[in-house]
């Protein structure tokens, strides 16, 4: 798989750990961006930045308004606001009505990064137990990108899982740690 | 990818249109966030495609009116984010005291809300009486509301709360009086506001003020727009006035970041320099 310009990822419960697994895979100088919806609670202040910043070692910021998109980094959406990709690659936020419930939704970063990016995006579905991430990833598919969907009968949820696969097929259903190798492969030289 | 690609075609050609017809101009709004709001407004209106909203839209004006409210997101609250008033309080007012009298500009008003917590605010530290606000919006019918002030009971208990965070001296019921489910605002509060119809997009500056808020609009605005706004509210500041944004706006990406330090950057409270 080539020509990966960004990876929208995600999750809601378990995600974290599911997260953290996927991207210890990656090599240090990985320097494909990528954006992160993880459901929060509602929050001002979340920490989720900090502490995947820590445990992760690379580049992680809460993603912030008008932000441009920088490489070998890691955008997570903060709590209480919706994350979108725009035409020009940068980050913006809203505070447009909950998608499943949930701001951040995962629908809506999916929907708007397949729009900025088309086949150059790669889209991965972890973890969760509600529906949000399916129409979204079913729309990076449809604008020319690829998917990645968790395998659910290993996913500590996997209702978010299943709501996908009932709507498309993926490129791939992986356990964890094969998403981290598709990942790492992402950039390795070509042979 | 095609059908995709006309729903991008439909949306400049409406947005185009609401713009020769109406001069609401949401053209350097943020594409994403317009691009939702106008597939909302299909599912509601029941079109089945840009273009069948669009001939409505343009033929229609009662049409337009109810497309602006799902356009412009009129979502508020009293007292929103109380740590941001709670630094107003005890950071900007003791400096705005030393003005002998006091223009504030809240910009994008909504239902009036932001507009009443002000007032609140500064009626229980002494200012309200030699300050004059002035409230606009793009949205007619959220300025109606705004102007009569009058919010579902429902809320009041969050807005107490919030109200009591921001530092409140009182009870934020001492400001309403409750009845058929309503909270009817104080009217005396809206003695000195000034409503008014102001596009930050096309309409230019209208008066020199002290202080300006401007919250939960600049997201929904692309870079070109938010500088434009920026620039409207260096204008309008005097020397040493104040910004304040709301909690996920900054001006770090602007062109205007050197033209304004921030007084309390984690609450958005900036001062021109
Ligand atoms: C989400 S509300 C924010 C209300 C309030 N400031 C608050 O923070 O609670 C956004 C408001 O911005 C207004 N708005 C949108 N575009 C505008 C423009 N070009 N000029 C002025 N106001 C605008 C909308 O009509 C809407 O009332």
């Amino acid at each position: 798989m080539n020509g990966v310009q960004a990876i929208a990822l995600g999750a809601s419960a378990g995600g974290v750990t599911a997260l953290l697994t996927v991207l210890h895979a990656l090599p240090p100088a990985f320097r494909i961006p990528m954006l992160c919806v993880l459901h929060l609670p509602d929050d001002r202040h979340s920490h989720l930045a900090e502490v995947l910043g820590r445990r992760l070692k690379r580049p992680v910021h809460e993603a912030r308004d008008k932000e441009d998109i920088a490489p070998g980094t890691l955008y997570v959406a903060g709590p209480g606001y919706h994350l979108s990709v725009e035409r020009d690659h940068s980050l913006s936020l809203s505070q447009e009505e909950r998608v499943h419930f949930s701001r951040p939704s995962i629908d809506v970063l999916f929907e708007s990064a397949a729009d900025a990016y088309g086949p150059g995006l790669l889209g991965v579905l972890l973890t969760g137990a509600n529906e949000d991430g399916a129409h979204g990833l079913a729309r990076i598919k449809q604008q020319g990108g690829r998917t990645v969907v968790q395998d659910p009968s290993q996913a500590q949820a996997s209702t978010m899982p299943r709501a996908a696969l009932a709507l498309h097929q993926p490129d791939y259903i992986l356990p964890l740690n094969g998403i981290g190798q598709l990942l790492a492969s992402l950039e390795a030289p070509e042979c | 990818m095609s059908i995709e690609r006309n729903t991008d075609i439909e949306i400049r050609l409406l947005i185009e249109a609401i713009y020769l017809k109406y001069s609401y101009d949401f053209r350097d709004y943020s594409g994403a966030s317009i691009k939702r709001r106008i597939q909302y407004a299909l599912r509601q209106f029941d079109c089945k495609t840009v273009s069948a909203l669009q001939e409505r839209v343009l033929h229609d004006p009662s049409m337009f009116m109810q497309l602006l409210q799902f356009l412009t997101i009129p979502v508020s609250e009293m007292f929103r984010d109380p740590e941001h008033l709670l630094a107003v309080r005890q950071e900007v007012v003791p400096l705005l005291r030393t003005w002998p009298s006091i223009k504030i500009w809240i910009a994008g008003c909504s239902t009036g809300e932001e507009v009443y917590s002000m007032a609140i605010l500064l009626r229980e530290e002494g200012l309200l009486e030699r300050t004059i606000i002035y409230a606009t919006d793009i949205n007619p019918s959220s300025l109606e509301k705004a102007k009569q002030g009058i919010y579902s009971m429902q809320n009041m208990r969050l807005y107490a709360e919030n109200y009591r965070k921001a530092g409140g001296r009182g009870e934020l019921s001492d400001y309403y009086t409750a009845a058929y489910g309503n909270a009817i605002v104080d009217s005396s509060l809206r003695d000195n506001v000034t409503f008014a119809d102001h596009s930050l997009a096309t309409d230019s500056v209208f008066s020199e003020t002290q202080l300006i808020s401007c919250r939960n609009v600049l997201i929904y605005f692309n870079k070109t727009l938010q500088d434009r706004a920026f620039g409207l509210f260096h204008e309008s500041l005097c020397h040493r006035g104040f910004l304040v944004l709301g909690s996920k706006e900054t001006l770090d990406f602007s062109a205007y970041s050197d033209k304004f330090e921030a007084l309390v950057k984690p609450e958005r409270i900036y001062r021109k320099s």
